[in-house]
């Protein structure tokens, strides 16, 4: 499942040199052929469950019921920094130990469950049951328990399942996992063969796209009207705002993907007879004209009206970006391995803004998907040390960070205060997944948000250095008082 | 199984690594998967602590389950040794790893280190964080302390023989603070400096604060305070049994209790108990007394609160709002059920029911029912009395970002009176205002359904409801404050006797519950109808008190068979409740 997972050597650092890609496009030298660092140690990532705190928003009318710990629970109302104060539309079904001992059937506990949480929601039209790290280590088979609950409450709710466990998933994979259990519940394409199979060789031609992974609302919106400007079309978007109105797939369906996170949910599609369209992820002005360009090209739009359909776009996301590279060119960054978005981000930050990468760490590196990326991200900086590193030691990491003392270190919530306080500047990493970041006119809010930190520690350098907080502040100065007469008798 | 949307308390490794972070020089090793690290971000975002609580996660993955995951602990445990050197190391599983039996602390005392290492075995499907905090505390100081015990038999000299033999003042160990603690950080400086006004020294504060060897000293004081029970009682039961030293229980979380806890103090140490309490009466004066006897806390009389939280600070939360503000305790609850017993007592006294649960729909619900004037809870009741349209104040864990104030805010002692003064009564309606609400509920701008008009920025927005599971045509805010006056009478004088709640409000509340979908309307499809006049009437009520007299008058007509609300039904009812 995790590409990672692939290469299960010793848990010490180790460099592996790259395999050579089997297609070199262009002439430029890109960051391909570096050696990656593997490393094997203490992760600090999330693990697929976060991903509910998106999709729950995403899909309106769908329930996320984690079959878990408490600790699933306590992570969910945790990680995202803050609780939403209406009722989310997630929850948990915690284990306990009577379920463990088999003092009860946790099959017919899990029907109870959600018996009442169908009756609290009737609105609810899919349920998601997710496992978790306790549900995969009990060999709890949520997939049964799917099918059965299915029998008893569809058509008006939908049961599926899928995994969002740590031990299988990182953080964002969570929304590979949830959209790879949609897939065989899409409708076929209509235009499509009747048939699902997919003949290789004979090329079918583009019928719809279907861009895959979530994106704001406001985002889809946006590069809706871009398509159809190129005569793109039928455009559907994966997951849907409504979980019960899946879009079609089948052979004449193109995929662009919106995130680098969706790996598995490409491969159930390509069995459907979809076709991936290569392009770069759309951050960025030359992202998202790179990415839109992919689908003119598979639609045989002439570039001269690509151009014209994204001039106004291009020029305001030119634009806005002129402000940011003041502040953030020649900066040195540095990733920490968090949602997969390193790569892009990377490349965008240094081929748009002039920002020097001195470390980008990735959970894991798809080649195949990021192969665009990896072209883009060229190789001027190679000498300065550059790493690419895979999978994580953060003690190991850490070291790396404070060694090269970057302008600014993108990381994940539990390092950004200690980070901080050493003076480094960080950028939460999260942000980047719960900001709309995509397409022409985000350009400017994305380099925005790794502009504020730099802004905020420049405006701030009059004040001290932040103390380091004692473990406890000192006690009032109090004059010493002397000892009372014991008490009589 | 149970259906969680919220938890009260995290799992029980989350209690210990609150323990280890707010230590010195201890280090734990826990063997969990990927994806248990989010519980770093609770002590570096919630709490800005600036380092990285001091834990090192085996992180195990699918691939490694058919593997070596011993081989993992083993390793995880040697690093951390090799790179942060503590004084004692904890090892333990989370939730996960518990299943796949690994026996983390009997691999890692294999390794032979040159310091100690304490297994913790914290059952994390049967047990929460607050045990696993108390528990870890426990086992560590065992661990530290018990090599320094008398053997057993040994007579510890009395106290105050102890200290005036030694020439010196007096001493005690502060125990229970934890990382992550509602105020721990403020409560142990004010309670300090409060005990040194009384010639108190206090020698260790543990386990925040401390260090493993200050935890093998702990026996040396002549007394230990238990400052939170819910994590330092074990501990000092059995220092008090290993070491004999005498334990001082009292919470200091109010002016009584603070008084309380002085003449505890100063009779277990054998010092002058009034000179004590004159000392801190003349030298650490709290405003709370005056600040509430002052005419204008008047208003203030018989304010309906509902109270939530850990025990310890619910029952001390009680004892404030009857005693120190004559607020009238309408609900009394706590979600550890390790300490129900202590809260079942205080809600008898008040002659309430207690709410034991760790189930916050229970609670939303429960709340609901009380339609309360001011919520005192956690961080959960803040969103419930955000949704109702109630105001709260945070008095307990599990708290947020914004508890961790960046003034000195402590709760306990002569200056965490004060704070609670302030911070329980800023969100209520002022007095005139009040009163000038209830007459001229008209006026354009002084609009009635808009909060307290010192609070523009915290009133509680217009009530929302995110399930379609209100009865019909019930506002929100409405039906949650059943509280007990018709206009010109609100806020004036004595208020009544109280009753219990009659079943038709009962009913009432239950149609509104939100563990009855659909049932709402069905139900009040039964309830007595307004009249157009009569609903009128209603609007000119402040919508702080609107709720109670919709509740209470329907509640009339029912008893009655009233099927038909009318303007005289209102008066009639507002007649029969009075101020209630």
């Amino acid at each position: 499942m995790n590409p990672s997972t692939l290469d299960a050597g010793d848990r010490r650092a180790e460099t592996v040199p790259a395999p050579t890609p089997s297609v070199s496009t262009g002439e430029s030298r890109g960051c391909r052929d570096l050696p990656v660092l593997k490393e094997r140690g203490q992760r600090e990532v999330f693990c697929g469950l976060t991903g509910i705190i998106w999709l729950h928003r995403k899909m309106q009318d769908a329930f996320f019921l984690i079959v878990g710990s408490r600790t699933c629970a306590h992570l969910m109302q945790s990680a995202a920094g803050v609780m939403i104060f209406a009722e989310p539309r997630f929850g948990t079904a915690i284990i306990d130990e009577r379920d463990l001992a088999g003092m009860a059937d946790v099959h017919q506990e899990l029907d109870k469950v959600v018996t009442r949480l169908l009756d609290r929601r009737p609105d609810i039209r899919t349920l998601f049951l997710v496992g978790s790290c306790p549900s995969e280590v009990i060999k709890l088979d949520l997939s049964r328990a799917a099918e059965r609950l299915n029998g008893i409450h569809a058509p008006d709710c939908r049961v599926l399942a899928y995994s969002g466990s740590g031990i299988e998933t990182t953080f964002t994979q969570g929304e590979d996992t949830c959209l790879q259990a949609l897939v065989p519940k899409m409708p076929e394409a209509p235009d499509s063969p009747g048939t699902a199979v997919a003949t290789p060789g004979a090329p079918v031609a583009p019928a719809s796209l279907l861009v895959v992974g979530t994106m704001a609302d406001v985002v889809e919106d946006q590069m809706r009207r871009i398509f159809d400007a190129l005569g793109i079309g039928p455009v559907h978007f994966f997951p849907p705002r409504r979980s019960a109105e899946l879009p079609p797939v089948g052979p004449g369906t193109r995929l662009l993907l919106a995130q680098p996170w969706i790996n598995e949910t490409i491969h159930a599609l390509e069995k459907r007879g979809a076709e991936r369209l290569h392009a770069p992820f759309p951050l960025g002005v030359e992202g998202t004209l790179a990415w839109f360009r992919a689908a003119a090209e598979a639609w045989g739009v002439d570039e001269a009206r690509l151009m014209e359909a994204t001039a106004s776009g291009r020029e305001r996301g030119a634009r806005s970006l002129e402000r940011h590279r003041e502040v953030l060119a020649g900066k040195r960054i540095f990733f920490f391995p968090d949602s997969q978005l390193e790569l892009p981000l990377a490349r965008f930050l240094h081929r748009e803004l002039g920002m020097v990468p001195v470390e980008v760490g990735m959970p894991y590196l798809h080649r195949a998907h990021m192969e665009q990326e990896m072209e883009l991200l060229d190789g001027d900086f190679l000498d300065e040390g550059f790493v690419l590193s895979e999978g994580q030691d953060v003690d190991l990491q850490l070291d790396r960070c404070r060694a090269v003392r970057p302008d600014l270190t993108v990381c994940g919530l539990g390092l950004a205060n200690p980070l901080e306080a050493m003076g480094l500047t960080t950028k939460w990493a999260i942000e980047l997944v719960f900001t709309p970041i995509q397409g022409f006119d985000q350009a400017g809010d994305l380099a925005e948000l790794f502009a504020r930190p730099l802004r905020r520690h420049a405006a701030l350098r009059s004040m001290p250095a932040m103390p380091v907080m004692p473990a406890m502040p000192a006690v009032p100065a109090m004059p010493a008082v002397p000892a009372m007469p014991p008490k009589e008798g | 199984m149970q259906l969680t949307i919220w938890t009260y308390e995290g799992p029980p490794h989350v209690g210990a690594m609150r323990v280890a972070t707010g230590m010195k020089d201890v280090h734990y090793v826990l063997h969990a998967p990927q994806g248990d690290t989010y519980a770093d971000l609770l002590f570096t975002m919630i709490e800005r602590r600036d380092h990285r609580p001091p834990v090192t996660y085996t992180t195990f993955q699918a691939q490694d389950l058919g593997g070596d995951t011993a081989g993992m602990v083993k390793q995880s445990v040697r690093d951390a040794y090799e790179r942060f050197r503590p004084q004692a190391l904890l090892v333990g599983a989370s939730c996960t790893a518990e299943l796949i039996q690994d026996d983390p602390g009997g691999l890692a005392e294999t390794l032979n280190l040159p310091v100690p290492v304490v297994p913790l075995e914290l059952p994390s499907y049967q047990r929460k964080e607050n045990w696993g905090a108390s528990e870890t505390f426990y086992q560590l100081l065992r661990a530290m302390a018990l090599p320094h015990a008398p053997p057993p038999g040994t007579e510890r000299l009395p106290v105050v023989e102890r200290w005036q033999t030694e020439g010196r003042r007096p001493s005690c160990n502060l125990l229970g603070p934890t990382a992550l603690g509602f105020r721990h950080r403020d409560d142990v400086i004010e309670v300090t400096r409060l005990l040194d006004a009384i010639g108190v020294d206090v020698s260790v504060v543990a386990p925040m604060t401390s260090s493993p060897a200050d935890l093998a000293r702990l026996g040396d004081a002549d007394v230990n305070v238990v400052l939170y029970p819910e994590v330092g009682g074990q501990a000092a039961t059995w220092l008090e049994r290993t070491f004999r030293q005498p334990v001082v229980r009292t919470v200091p979380i109010g002016v009584g209790a603070t008084r309380d806890f002085v003449r505890e103090m100063a009779e277990v140490t054998g010092l002058d108990v009034d000179e004590a309490l004159r000392i801190v009466e003349t030298r650490l004066p709290s405003r709370m007394p005056w600040w509430s006897r002052s005419v204008d806390s008047t208003y203030l009389t018989d304010k309906r609160v509902f109270i939530f939280g850990d025990a310890t600070h619910a029952v001390a939360a009680a004892r404030v709002a009857s005693e120190e503000l004559g607020f009238q305790v309408v609900g009394l609850g706590c979600y550890n059920r390790e300490f129900a017993r202590e809260v079942r007592t205080a809600a008898k006294a008040l002659g309430i029911e207690p709410l034991i649960t760790d189930d916050y729909l229970e609670v939303e619900d429960a709340i609901r029912e009380a339609a309360p004037e001011l919520v005192l809870g956690t961080q959960m009741e803040r969103h419930i009395a955000k949704r109702l349209g109630l105001f709260c104040t945070v008095i307990s864990a599990p708290v947020h970002v914004q508890d961790f104030p960046a003034r000195y805010s402590p709760q306990m002692g002569p200056e965490g009176a004060n704070v609670i003064f302030d911070s329980w009564v800023h969100p209520l309606m002022m007095g005139l205002e009040e009163h000038l609400l209830g007459m001229f509920q008209d006026d354009f701008e002084f609009a009635n359904d808009r909060g307290p008009s010192h609070l523009h920025a915290e009133a509680p927005a217009a009530p929302v409801l995110s399930m379609a599971t209100e009865p019909e045509g019930a506002n929100a805010g409405e039906g949650a404050l059943r509280a007990a006056a018709v206009p010109a009478a609100a806020g004036a004088g004595p208020h009544a006797s109280n009753q219990a709640p009659d079943p038709a409000g009962a009913q009432a509340a239950a149609a509104s519950s939100a563990e009855a979908p659909g049932v709402g309307t069905a139900a009040s499809a039964g309830a007595p109808s307004w009249t157009a006049d009569a609903e009128q009437e209603l609007k000119k009520i402040p919508f702080f008190v609107r709720g109670k007299v919709r509740r209470n008058t329907e509640s009339f007509a029912a008893e009655r068979g009233i099927p038909t609300i009318t303007v005289d039904t209102m008066y009639d009812a507002k007649a029969h409740f009075g101020n209630r």
